[in-house]
């Protein structure tokens, strides 16, 4: 965005800085703590040469997908209808302030005694941390609108179908992706650690078998295949924001 | 002493003009219901705007300008009284109504020119029509340099620049301004004075420009409305006698100064009433 250089220069730079200083770490404290970069990627790529991997990777993405659709679906739906019935978003915005700030994984013995072992405690576990943010974040899209938007469809005599798709879906839109981001990383989050926790596949599966066996380096290749997960897909998404509202 | 301040004053009951009123409202009053007593917005007003006329409402703040607007627009109903509209009673928002907000209501996803275009295209028109429309709003409104930008690149006197440009295609036969100038600088509100100037000679359309501002109005208008404090009533009606073909330029008349002194003579006792009444 700079005159001084184009934004993907930017980013080039800020990889080579983590990069350098997780090489600088590694040498610090020695390969027993923190494997290198070199080492994590050959590891990765060794992980990903075995069909077995492909299989926790799909075990986690199966239950990931789930509980980010609904997640998402969910979320918005519900945080439409609270931000339109302003009794009903009073009501429930304190109430989902503070489920959410429970520290859920205290529950997540009781979601393993409602769901039983398996992808639906994992989906249920995801939904936990996904679905109140997206919620909240789009109900006070609706409530934070500029009347005046209103007000302008109004003048314009449009229908309420023209109103709710032209001027109001836009106009909230960029919040809505806001929240989604969010929850989108906070599902992952949430799908991982129920499998850290209480599974027998999965990435958080492998994770925690290799931290208990101390493989540092398969520790490292997971966490870095997950960062660029995330970071890609936190990347497109800003992407689609700007490309369509232009602020 | 009115002679003196060369102003003319017009008698303070509603004028039966000749011609059939453009938008006459009788006896109009405004309650709002609030949680624990009700507020005498506004009323009971009586105006007639004669077609083509240019018309300023001045008043304190709080005294019901924007709700006598909201009720021109059709934006809401008064609670007793009539409101119509070339002769028919104003339910919901007219045909022929136009309306700029002071707030900033250009659209942030659609560049210019698909702003302006924006109510057309909801209207169904054919797509020639709206772009020979689009085309002479953007040009009349300076706007050609810019007509891919979007309006987070533009300043705000551009921004509403747009907006006069989108309501500007619908052809409004009535245009209600509600304060449009009030966030933008002085130097951009003269121009933007003359801009509107402009527009109104050219459309030939009614306009009535709510404002605070006492120059503007003096400038602007063939006639100023002077309101009350609330519940706001027409205390004063004021005719400049500019003519037509008339810019900013006029703000340097001793006739200017005049107009302006008149209208804040009377504002001015209304003004102190609310100061007194915040002391008290």
């Amino acid at each position: 965005m700079t005159a001084l250089m184009p934004r993907s220069a930017g980013t080039f730079l800020v990889l080579l800085a983590l990069l350098a200083l997780w090489q600088g770490l590694h040498l610090l404290v020695g390969a027993s703590s923190l494997a290198s970069p070199t080492q994590t990627v050959s590891k990765l790529a060794s992980l990903l040469a075995a069909g077995e991997f492909w299989l926790n990777i799909s075990e986690t993405m199966r239950a990931f997908v789930a509980a980010f659709a609904i997640s998402l679906f969910g979320g918005i739906a519900l945080g439409i209808v609270l931000g339109v019935r302003k009794l009903a978003g009073n009501v429930a915005e304190p109430i989902l302030t503070t489920l959410y700030s429970i520290p859920k994984v205290v529950l997540y013995p009781l979601v393993l005694l409602c769901f039983g072992l398996g992808i639906s405690a994992k989906i249920a576990f995801g939904v936990m941390h996904g679905l109140i943010p997206i919620t909240l974040f789009s109900m006070n899209a609706i409530r934070q609108m500029k009347p005046v938007y209103r007000r302008t469809s109004q003048v314009m005599r449009l229908s309420p179908s023209q109103s709710a798709f032209t001027v109001i879906m836009p106009a909230i839109l960029p919040e809505i992706i806001s929240g989604v981001r969010l929850g989108f990383s906070l599902t992952l989050l949430g799908v991982l650690i129920g499998e850290m926790f209480a599974s027998q596949r999965g990435l958080g599966f492998l994770l925690t078998s290799a931290i208990n066996i101390g493989q540092i380096d398969t520790i490292m290749a997971i966490a870095l295949l997950l960062t660029v997960f995330a970071v890609t897909c936190n990347a497109l998404m800003m992407r689609f924001d700007r490309r369509l509202t232009h602020r | 002493m009115s002679a003196a301040l060369g102003a003319k004053v017009v008698p303070l009951a509603p004028q039966t003009a000749t011609a059939p009123a453009h938008a006459r409202l009788r006896g109009v009053t405004r309650v709002f219901d609030l949680p624990k007593s009700t507020l005498h917005a506004l009323g009971p007003v009586d105006l007639d705007l004669a077609k083509g006329e240019f018309f300023s409402v001045v008043g304190p703040s709080g005294c019901g300008k924007s709700t006598l607007l909201d009720i021109l627009a059709g934006l809401s109903a008064p609670q007793s009284g009539t409101a119509e509209f070339e002769g028919k009673p104003i339910q919901g928002v007219p045909d022929g109504v136009g309306v700029v907000f002071q707030e900033d209501a250009s659209f942030p996803w659609l560049n210019v020119r698909d702003n302006v275009a924006f109510g057309l295209r909801r209207a169904g028109m054919d797509p020639a029509e709206i772009n020979r429309r689009v085309d002479y709003a953007v040009g009349f409104m300076g706007l050609k340099d810019f007509a891919a930008s979007y309006p987070a690149q533009l300043s705000g006197g551009m921004r509403q620049r747009v907006c006069i440009a989108r309501t500007l295609v619908m052809q409004p036969r009535l245009i209600l301004l509600d304060e449009p100038f009030g966030a933008l600088d002085q130097q951009t509100r003269l121009l933007m004075g003359d801009e509107l100037l402009r527009l109104w000679r050219e459309t030939s359309a009614t306009i009535l420009l709510i404002t605070h501002a006492l120059d503007e109005a003096a400038m602007l208008s063939d006639r100023v409305g002077v309101m009350s404090t609330r519940p706001g009533t027409f205390i004063d009606f004021v005719e400049t006698g500019w003519e037509r073909d008339r810019d900013s330029r006029v703000v340097s008349t001793p006739h200017f100064g005049d107009i302006t002194a008149r209208l804040w003579e009377k504002l001015r006792i209304e003004a102190l009433k609310i100061m007194s009444a915040g002391k008290g």
